[in-house]
C-alpha cells in the first residue's frame, strides 16, 4: 500500500546534499505502518498467478478490473496490493477456472457488498445522470453549432 | 454573450469549492455495510483454527439460540481491545463463535492465551473466503445471528463497552 523506496545513499562529503538526511527522515516517518497490520500467511495461490488457460485468464482480468477493492477504496482488485484484494482475485480466478460466468461472480459479490463493489455502471435511477449527461452535452453542442451557423449565414 | 451566461463559470467554480469544502468538513463514510443483514448465513464449513476447539459451520449458527459471530485475527490490532469486551459479553450470557481470518494455529493459540478466549468455536478462514461470503470487509466485525441462523445486525470495527447494552438487547430479541 505504501511503497517507499529508501532515498539514494551518497558517499563522501558534499555540502549541497544537506537535504538527504531530511529526506531520509521524512521517508522513515511516511513509511511507518499506520495500524494497518497484515497477516503472516502468504498470498492465496491464485492471487498473483495467471490461469493456464489464456481465455479464462482474460475473462478473470476483465472482471477483476471492474471489481472495487474493499480496503484501498478507489482501486480495483486487479490493482490493489491489499490482502483482501488478493483473496478476491483468488476467488475470481478459481470460480472462472471452475466454469462460472463472470456475470454470476459479479452478482454473487453484489449480493454481499451491494453495487458498491462493481465499477460497471448499473441502470438504477442513481446512475441515470451518468447516462444522460453525455446526451445532454451532445444536444447542447449541437444547439451551439446551429446558432453559430445561423449567425454566420446572416452576415 | 449575455451577462447571465458570463456568470456560469463563476457559479461552477463556487459550486466546486463549496462541494470540496463540504466533503473536507464532513468526509464520506468509508464503511461498507454487508447486504447479508436480514438474510440467512451463507453456507460454509470451516475447519478448526486451533487445537482443542471445534471448527465452525453454518449449521452451528442455527441451533435455536442467538449467536454472536466475531470475525477477527491474531494479527489485527483493534481485535486485542475487543477480546475483553467479548469476554464480558460472554459472562453476561452471550454465545460467541469466531472466524479467524488468515491466521496460523500458533499465532492464534498465543493470542488467545495472552488476551483471553471468549469463543465456543473458531473456524479458520485462511483465504478470507467465508469473510467475503458474509459481506465483511475487514477485521474485526461482529454479526448478531438469531436462532434460525438469520443475520440480524452487523458491527463494523471493534466492539467497545458502550456497545454492550445494545448487543445484549439484540441477542435477547434474536431468540
Amino acid at each position: 500500500m505504501i511503497g517507499n523506496s529508501s532515498p539514494p545513499r551518497r558517499r563522501g562529503p558534499s555540502k549541497k546534499k544537506k537535504w538527504v538526511p531530511a529526506f531520509a527522515g521524512m521517508t522513515l516517518v511516511l513509511s511507518t505502518p499506520v495500524a494497518i497490520a497484515d497477516s503472516n500467511l502468504p498470498p492465496a495461490y491464485w492471487s498473483n498467478r495467471q490461469l493456464p488457460d489464456p481465455e479464462q485468464e482474460a475473462k478473470a482480468q476483465d472482471l477483476m478490473a471492474e471489481l472495487r477493492c474493499l480496503v484501498c477504496q478507489g482501486q480495483s482488485i486487479a490493482d490493489s496490493d491489499a490482502e483482501l484484494a488478493g483473496d478476491m482475485r483468488d476467488l475470481v480466478r478459481r470460480r472462472i477456472a471452475a466454469g462460472e460466468k463472470p456475470s454470476t461472480i459479479r452478482g454473487w459479490l453484489i449480493q454481499r457488498y451491494g453495487t458498491w463493489i462493481s465499477y460497471k455502471p448499473t441502470d438504477e435511477p442513481a446512475a441515470w445522470p451518468l447516462w444522460l449527461t453525455p446526451l445532454a452535452l451532445l444536444l447542447a453542442g449541437a444547439w451551439l453549432i446551429r446558432r453559430r451557423i445561423r449567425l454566420r449565414s446572416k452576415d | 454573450m449575455s451577462r447571465g451566461l458570463r456568470l456560469i463559470p463563476i457559479i461552477l467554480l463556487l459550486w466546486l469549492v463549496v462541494g470540496l469544502a463540504w466533503r473536507l468538513v464532513k468526509p464520506a463514510d468509508t464503511a461498507i455495510p454487508s447486504q447479508m443483514v436480514d438474510r440467512p448465513v451463507p453456507r460454509f464449513v470451516l475447519p478448526s483454527a486451533v487445537s482443542g476447539k471445534p471448527g465452525l459451520a453454518a449449521a452451528d449458527l442455527a441451533t435455536g439460540q442467538p449467536h454472536l459471530l466475531n470475525i477477527f485475527a491474531s494479527w489485527c490490532v483493534p481485535c486485542i481491545g475487543e477480546v475483553a469486551v467479548l469476554g464480558e459479553l460472554k459472562r453476561r450470557g452471550a454465545r460467541i463463535d469466531g472466524i479467524a481470518v488468515r491466521d496460523t494455529p500458533g499465532a492464534l493459540t498465543a493470542f488467545l492465551a495472552r488476551r483471553g478466549d471468549p469463543y465456543e468455536r473458531i473456524g479458520g478462514d485462511p483465504q478470507s473466503e467465508v469473510q467475503i461470503a458474509f459481506g465483511s470487509s475487514g477485521v474485526p466485525e461482529t454479526f448478531v445471528i438469531d436462532g434460525k441462523g438469520v443475520i440480524r445486525r452487523q458491527y463494523i470495527g471493534a466492539l467497545n463497552a458502550s456497545n454492550m447494552p445494545g448487543v445484549l438487547r439484540e441477542l435477547e430479541q434474536a431468540r
